[in-house]
C-alpha cells in the first residue's frame, strides 16, 4: 500500500459505510417480493463496492482533482496536432437547451426536425469546407473516421470486384493511420518523405500499383508543412485506381484557403474537437465526420441524415434518417452520432462564417511563423533547429538532437521544465522521423504576448541548461506530482483500487 | 545497464539479436544496442517449449514502456528452454542482457545457418 | 464577428516583420494557386452571439424532447435523472478543456478520476481489468471482436438476436474488414438459443438484459462457448447490474456496454461513452487508453496511462486497436454518477425499476390484445405485442403526450406489432398508469378500426 496525503486520497478511501448522496423516491407501486421478480439464482450476492459518500464530499473530492489538472482555460497549450483552440462558452448554454440535451435518439423524425436540420445543415457546411459534396456525421472520433475511409474505399473496390490488398501512409503518418488501415483489412505501406519534408514522388511512384487500395494523407503534412507535390500525387494514386484519402487532423491551416475536394481527394474525415472547438474534456468526447466524393457516396454508413423536398403544396422541406442505402458499409456506432458536438460545431461555423473560418486559418498560420519567427530570435536555433527550413503552416517541429548532444538535456527534460514554468508543452517524439520532436502548434487563438512569453521561457530553460543541464533533467519540480514511475506502472499494473483483500 | 557491449564469442544477427552456440544448440537474445533503444523493458511474453522458430523470423515480442519489438531469430530451431526469471523480472533484460537476460534455448535445426551471422566486430559496423 | 482571436493590426504588422514577410498571403505561397478558393465558402457571413443563441434556441424549440412527454423510449438510450453536482462539476475548465493526459504531472485530476471510474466499473461487472472507456455501445461490441480475433485467430462470431440491432449491424460492418463471419443465434420465448459451436467460433456475444429486456442464462451460454474454445462477451446494461449475478461469477472473458445512463443526457444519442472491461488474461489486448498508479521519484502516490504499447501512437500498425480517445468528459460523468448513488444507493434504484417495471408489465398485458412478448425475468424494459397496427397506436398516444416506447417492427419484423417499454425512476406510477390508460384507448381504438372486436 502506497503512503498517501490526504491530497491523493481516492474516493474509495473517502468512504465510509452508511453516507450516502442519493435519496430513492419512495415505493409507489404494489411491492411484489424480489424473489418472484428476479430469482435468487440470477442475483449477485455481494453487492457492487461502490463509494459510500455524501455529496459535500463528492463536490469537494472531484473539485481537489481538478485543481491537480492543467488546461486550456488556464494557460498555453501548444500541442502539435491537436488544435487546441478556445472553447467557447456559448456552445455549453446552447448544448445544454433541453430542446437539445433531452431528445432521445429513437425520438420520430417527425418530433426531431430541429435536431435533424441541424445535422443537415452541418453537413452541409462541412462539404462547403472540403469542397465535397456528400456528408455523414456518424463516425465517433478521428480514428473512426479514418475507419469509414478505409471501409467505403474497401466497398467501392469491392463493388467494382476488385479485391486489393495495400494502403499507403506516409512514414510522418500519426499512428491511428497504421492502426486503422489494419482494423480495416489491409496491409500497411510505408512511403518515404524527401528532404524537404514532402512525400517521396519517386518513392510513392514505385509503390503505387493496383493492389493499393488508398493513399491516405495529411495535408498540410504532420509536419505541418505543405504537400506542394499534392497535384502530382493525385495523378499518381488516381492513375492505379486508387482512393486519396484526406486526415482532417491538420484541416486548421487551410479553411477557406483551400480544399481537400478541390486538391483532388476523394474522402475527407473532420475532427470537430480539433477545429471546429468541442472542447477536449480530458480526451474525449470528440467527433469525426467524413465528407467524400460522388463515386463513393452510395456506401456511406446508415442512416444518413436527407433533407425531403415536400412534394405538394408548398409544405416545409422534411429532414429524415435515410436507411435505404443497399450499398452502405453499414455502422460504425449506435444511432446518429455525438449529436452535442455537432450542437457546438456547428454553433462555431454560425459564429464565424465564411471569413471568420478563414480569418481562424489565417491568423493560425500567421501565428505559428511568428512564434517560429521569435524563437529563431532568441537564438533557440542552435539546440532546436527547425526540422525543415521552410515556412510552416499551422504548426512546426523542432528537433531536440542538438540540445541532446551538446547539453544531454533531451525533448523530454525540456517538455519537463516547460510545466514548471505554467505552460503545456508541444507535443513530444512525434513525428517520428525527426529526432526528438517537438511539434508546437499555437493556434489562431492566442495572442502574440502569449507567444513572446513561450518563446523567452524556451530560451531561458536553455541558458539554464547550459549552466546545468540536471536541472531540466530532473523537472518539473512545482507540479502537483514530479516524474512519474512509467515503467513500474506497465510492468505491474495496477488499474483499479484495492479494497479489503482484492 | 552502464557500457555498450559484444562479446567476441556471440554470433550477431542484423535486427539486433545474439546467439551463443554451444554444438548444435544455441541461446539466444537481444544485443546491448536493442536493449538500449527500448529502453526499460517491462514484459516479456516467453513462446512455448516446443515451438518451432525460423531464421528471420520474429518469434516473440518484447515490450518497454514506450515501445513493442519483434524478436528476430537469428537461427531455426526447436525451443527447449525459456528463462522464467523474465516473467518476473523482465528488466534482467536491461540489466543483463547477455547473461541472465537471455530470451530462449534452442535446439538448432540447420547449424550451418551460423555461417550467414556476424561476429562481434561486423555488428558494431553495422551500429554506426 | 465572433472570432475569438486577438490579433489587431499592429500585432501583425510586428508579426509580418519578425517573419520577414509583407503580407500573411505569402505565408501560403506554397499552395499552389490553382488550387486556392479564390470565392468566400458558402457559408454566411458570421453571426453574433444572440444572433446564433436565438438561431438555436429555435431548432431546439422544433423538436420533442423528454420534458415535453412522458416518454418510455429506450432500446439501449435511457431518460434517467442527470443530478446536478455532475454539470457542475464536469463543467469546470480544469475537465472540460485538457487534452489526453501525455504529460500526467499536470493531469492527476484526470488520471485519477480515471483510475476510480475503472474500479467502479470492474464493481458492477466483476471482472478485475477495466479501460478508461471507449466511444459507445456497440462499437465496443466490434472491439471486443477484435480482441477475441487476436487471441484466438478464429473466422466467425456467433451473435445472439438479442443483441441489439446496432451492435449487430456494427459488429457485421467491422468483422467484414477482417473476413470474419457472422451467424445469429435465435431467440426462443425472448431467451437466445446457442446452436452447435465448430471450433471456428471466435467469440459468443450476447446481451443482458437482451434488447427485448429478457434476463439471459449467462452463465450456461458463458459454458458452452468455453467448451468449445471461445471467447465470451456480454454487451450489459450497466444499471442492472447492480442487482445480477456478475457476468464474471458466470464466466464471461469480456463485458462491454452503453454507459449513457451512468449520469451522461440524452443528447439525441451522443456523446456518451462505452464501457469495456475484461479478465486479467486479457489485458494486454484491451484496447482504449488505462490509467494505471505508480509513484513519482519523491515516493508520493501517482497516476500514469499505462500500457500504452498497445495503442495506436506506438505499436502503429499492431496496435489493438485504433482509438486514440477515452469519452474522459462522459466517463467522469460516469463515475461521479455512481458515486452519488453509492453502494447502497445503485442497489435501491434498481430495485425500484424493477418494481416498476413489474407494475407497467402487469398494466399492459391487462389492456385487451396486448400479451407479453416472452415471459422472462425483465430488470427496467419489457416488450408487448399489441394486437394493433404498432405505427397508429403511438401516433395516437404521442397526440395525448405520452411516447409509449420502441417499435420493433424495423429490427424485429417477426414481431411487427411488437413495442419495447422502458422505465427509469422517472417514471412514477402516475405515469404509468396514464400510459396504460392511453394505450389502453389508442389500441382500442385501432382494433375498432381493422374490424377486431375489443
Amino acid at each position: 500500500m502506497i503512503a498517501q496525503a490526504d491530497d491523493t486520497l481516492t474516493i474509495y478511501e473517502r468512504s465510509k459505510a452508511g453516507r450516502r448522496a442519493f435519496v430513492v423516491p419512495a415505493l409507489d407501486v404494489p411491492p411484489r417480493s424480489i424473489d418472484e421478480l428476479l430469482p435468487a439464482a440470477l442475483r449477485r450476492a455481494e453487492p457492487a463496492r461502490l463509494p459510500e459518500v455524501a455529496e459535500p464530499e463528492i463536490v469537494r473530492h472531484y473539485n481537489r482533482l481538478s485543481k491537480r489538472n492543467f488546461d486550456l482555460d488556464t494557460g498555453f497549450y501548444p500541442l502539435g496536432s491537436c488544435t487546441m483552440k478556445h472553447n467557447p462558452k456559448l456552445h455549453e448554454r446552447i448544448a445544454a437547451l433541453p430542446g437539445h440535451a433531452r431528445m432521445h435518439p429513437l425520438q420520430d423524425p417527425s418530433a426531431a426536425q430541429g435536431a435533424l436540420e441541424l445535422m443537415w445543415r452541418l453537413q452541409e457546411a462541412l462539404g462547403e469546407i472540403a469542397g465535397l459534396p456528400h456528408v455523414s456525421l456518424q463516425p465517433s472520433a478521428g480514428s473512426q473516421g479514418e475507419l469509414a475511409g478505409v471501409l467505403l474505399t474497401r466497398a467501392y473496390h469491392e463493388d467494382r470486384g476488385q479485391h486489393r490488398t495495400k494502403v499507403l501512409t506516409p512514414d510522418t503518418a500519426h499512428g491511428t493511420n497504421p492502426a486503422t488501415v489494419t482494423m480495416g483489412g489491409y496491409d500497411v505501406v510505408k512511403v518515404v518523405s524527401d528532404a524537404h519534408g514532402n512525400v517521396d514522388l519517386d518513392d510513392l511512384r514505385a509503390k503505387a500499383d493496383e493492389d493499393v487500395a488508398c493513399l491516405m494523407l495529411t495535408n498540410p503534412s504532420t509536419l505541418g508543412l505543405f504537400e506542394t507535390g499534392i497535384e502530382e500525387i493525385e495523378r499518381i494514386v488516381h492513375g492505379v485506381g486508387a482512393t486519396l484519402y484526406y486526415d482532417g487532423a491538420n484541416l486548421n491551416a487551410i479553411m477557406g484557403i483551400s480544399r481537400p475536394g478541390d486538391m483532388g481527394f476523394d474522402i475527407v474525415h473532420f475532427n470537430l474537437h480539433k477545429s471546429f472547438t468541442q472542447p477536449h474534456g480530458g480526451g474525449g468526447p470528440g467527433a469525426g465526420p467524413v465528407a467524400v466524393s460522388e463515386r463513393i457516396e452510395p456506401y456511406l454508413p446508415r442512416p444518413q441524415v436527407v433533407r425531403r423536398e415536400s412534394s405538394t403544396n408548398g409544405k416545409e422541406p422534411f429532414y429524415d434518417l435515410d436507411y435505404d442505402r443497399p450499398k452502405s458499409i453499414g455502422r460504425l456506432r449506435g444511432f446518429q452520432g455525438n449529436y452535442g458536438v455537432f450542437v457546438r460545431s456547428y454553433a462555431y461555423i454560425r459564429s464565424l462564417g465564411a471569413p471568420g473560418l478563414r480569418d481562424a486559418s489565417e491568423t493560425a498560420v500567421l501565428n505559428a511563423n511568428y512564434l517560429l519567427a521569435r524563437l529563431r530570435r532568441e537564438g533557440v536555433m542552435e539546440y532546436l533547429p527547425a526540422a525543415y527550413d521552410r515556412l510552416c503552416m499551422h504548426e512546426f517541429v523542432l528537433s531536440g538532437e542538438p540540445m541532446r548532444r551538446q547539453l544531454q538535456v533531451k525533448t523530454l527534460d525540456l517538455a519537463k521544465r516547460l510545466l514548471d514554468h505554467g505552460v503545456h508543452p508541444p507535443t513530444v517524439y512525434f513525428p517520428l522521423i525527426v529526432e526528438e520532436a517537438l511539434m508546437v502548434e499555437p493556434t489562431e487563438t492566442e495572442t502574440k504576448e502569449t507567444l513572446d512569453h513561450f518563446a523567452e521561457i524556451v530560451a531561458e530553460i536553455l541558458r539554464e541548461a547550459r549552466e546545468d543541464p540536471s536541472v531540466a533533467q530532473h523537472a518539473p519540480y512545482t507540479t502537483p506530482v514530479r516524474r512519474l514511475d512509467e515503467a513500474r506502472a506497465a510492468r505491474r499494473p495496477v488499474v483499479r483500487q484495492a479494497m479489503n483483500g482484492n | 545497464m552502464a557500457d555498450a557491449s559484444y562479446p567476441d564469442d556471440l554470433k550477431y544477427h542484423p535486427e539486433h539479436d545474439w546467439a551463443r552456440i554451444d554444438g548444435d544448440s544455441a541461446t539466444f537474445g537481444i544485443t546491448w544496442y536493442a536493449q538500449d533503444a527500448l529502453g526499460e523493458v517491462v514484459f516479456y511474453d516467453a513462446p512455448e517449449i516446443g515451438a518451432t522458430i525460423s531464421k528471420d523470423q520474429a518469434y516473440t515480442e518484447v515490450e518497454s514502456v514506450k515501445a513493442v519489438s519483434d524478436v528476430i531469430a537469428p537461427l531455426s530451431g526447436e525451443v527447449i528452454a525459456v528463462n522464467d526469471v523474465l516473467a518476473e523480472k523482465p528488466e534482467t533484460i536491461n540489466e543483463d542482457p547477455y547473461g541472465d537476460g537471455w530470451l530462449v534455448r534452442v535446439k538448432l535445426s540447420d547449424p550451418s545457418e551460423a555461417d550467414s551471422l556476424m561476429d562481434s566486430t561486423e555488428y558494431q559496423a553495422t551500429l554506426e | 464577428m465572433t472570432r475569438y482571436t486577438s490579433a489587431t493590426d499592429a500585432d501583425r504588422e510586428e508579426m509580418l516583420a519578425t517573419i520577414g514577410v509583407s503580407s500573411v498571403q505569402e505565408l501560403f505561397a506554397d499552395i499552389p494557386n490553382r488550387l486556392r478558393l479564390n470565392r468566400q465558402l458558402a457559408l454566411g457571413d458570421g453571426l453574433s452571439e444572440p444572433e446564433v443563441f436565438e438561431e438555436f434556441r429555435a431548432l431546439a424549440a422544433r423538436n420533442v424532447s423528454s420534458d415535453d412527454e412522458i416518454s418510455f423510449l429506450g432500446a439501449g438510450m435511457y431518460d434517467h435523472y442527470v443530478p446536478a453536482l455532475i454539470d457542475s462539476i464536469i463543467m469546470r475548465s480544469e475537465f472540460l478543456t485538457p487534452y489526453t493526459p501525455y504529460q500526467p504531472e499536470i493531469s492527476q485530476g484526470g488520471l485519477q478520476a480515471m483510475f476510480e471510474y475503472q474500479t467502479a466499473i470492474s464493481e458492477l461487472t466483476g471482472l478485475p481489468v477495466s479501460n478508461a472507456s471507449v466511444y459507445e455501445g456497440p462499437s465496443a461490441v466490434a472491439a471486443a471482436g477484435y480482441v477475441a480475433k487476436h487471441t484466438n485467430n478464429r473466422r466467425r462470431f456467433v451473435v445472439s438476436r438479442g443483441v441489439h440491432p446496432h451492435s449487430r449491424e456494427t459488429l457485421r460492418t467491422h468483422a467484414h474488414a477482417w473476413e470474419m463471419e457472422v451467424s445469429e443465434a435465435p431467440l426462443d420465448a425472448g431467451a437466445t438459443q446457442l446452436p452447435e459451436l465448430s471450433d471456428e467460433v471466435s467469440a459468443v456475444i450476447v446481451q443482458q438484459p437482451n434488447f427485448l429486456g429478457a434476463v439471459e442464462d449467462l452463465a450456461s451460454i458463458a459454458q458452452s462457448a468455453h467448451a468449445a474454445g471461445a471467447l465470451v462477451i456480454a454487451a450489459c446494461d450497466p444499471l442492472p447490474l447492480a442487482l445480477l449475478k456478475t457476468p464474471a461469477e458466470c464466466g464471461v472473458d469480456i463485458v462491454v456496454g452503453e454507459g449513457q445512463s451512468l449520469g451522461n443526457r440524452l443528447d439525441f444519442g451522443g456523446p456518451s461513452f462505452g464501457f469495456f472491461a475484461a479478465t486479467e488474461a486479457l489485458m494486454r489486448r484491451m484496447p482504449g487508453r488505462i490509467a494505471g498508479e505508480t509513484v513519482d521519484v519523491d515516493g508520493k502516490r501517482g497516476f500514469v496511462l499505462t500500457l500504452q504499447t498497445r495503442e495506436q501512437h506506438i505499436r502503429r500498425e499492431k496496435a489493438t486497436s485504433n482509438i486514440c480517445t477515452a469519452q474522459a468528459l462522459n466517463a467522469l460523468a460516469g463515475v461521479i454518477y455512481l458515486s452519488w448513488l453509492g453502494r447502497r444507493g445503485v442497489v435501491e434504484l434498481v430495485e425500484l425499476m424493477l418494481q416498476r417495471t413489474a407494475y407497467a408489465r402487469e398494466r399492459l398485458t391487462a389492456i385487451a390484445g396486448v400479451t407479453q412478448l416472452h415471459e422472462k425475468p425483465v430488470v427496467r424494459e419489457f416488450a408487448v405485442e399489441l394486437g394493433a397496427p404498432v405505427g397508429a397506436v403511438i401516433a395516437r398516444c404521442r397526440e395525448q403526450g405520452v411516447n409509449p416506447g420502441y417499435p420493433l417492427w424495423r429490427d424485429y419484423p417477426e414481431h411487427a406489432d411488437g413495442l419495447l417499454v422502458a422505465i427509469t425512476e422517472r417514471r412514477t406510477k402516475a405515469d404509468i398508469d396514464r400510459l396504460a390508460d392511453v394505450l389502453g384507448g389508442a389500441v382500442s381504438a385501432e382494433r375498432e378500426a381493422v374490424g377486431v372486436s375489443t
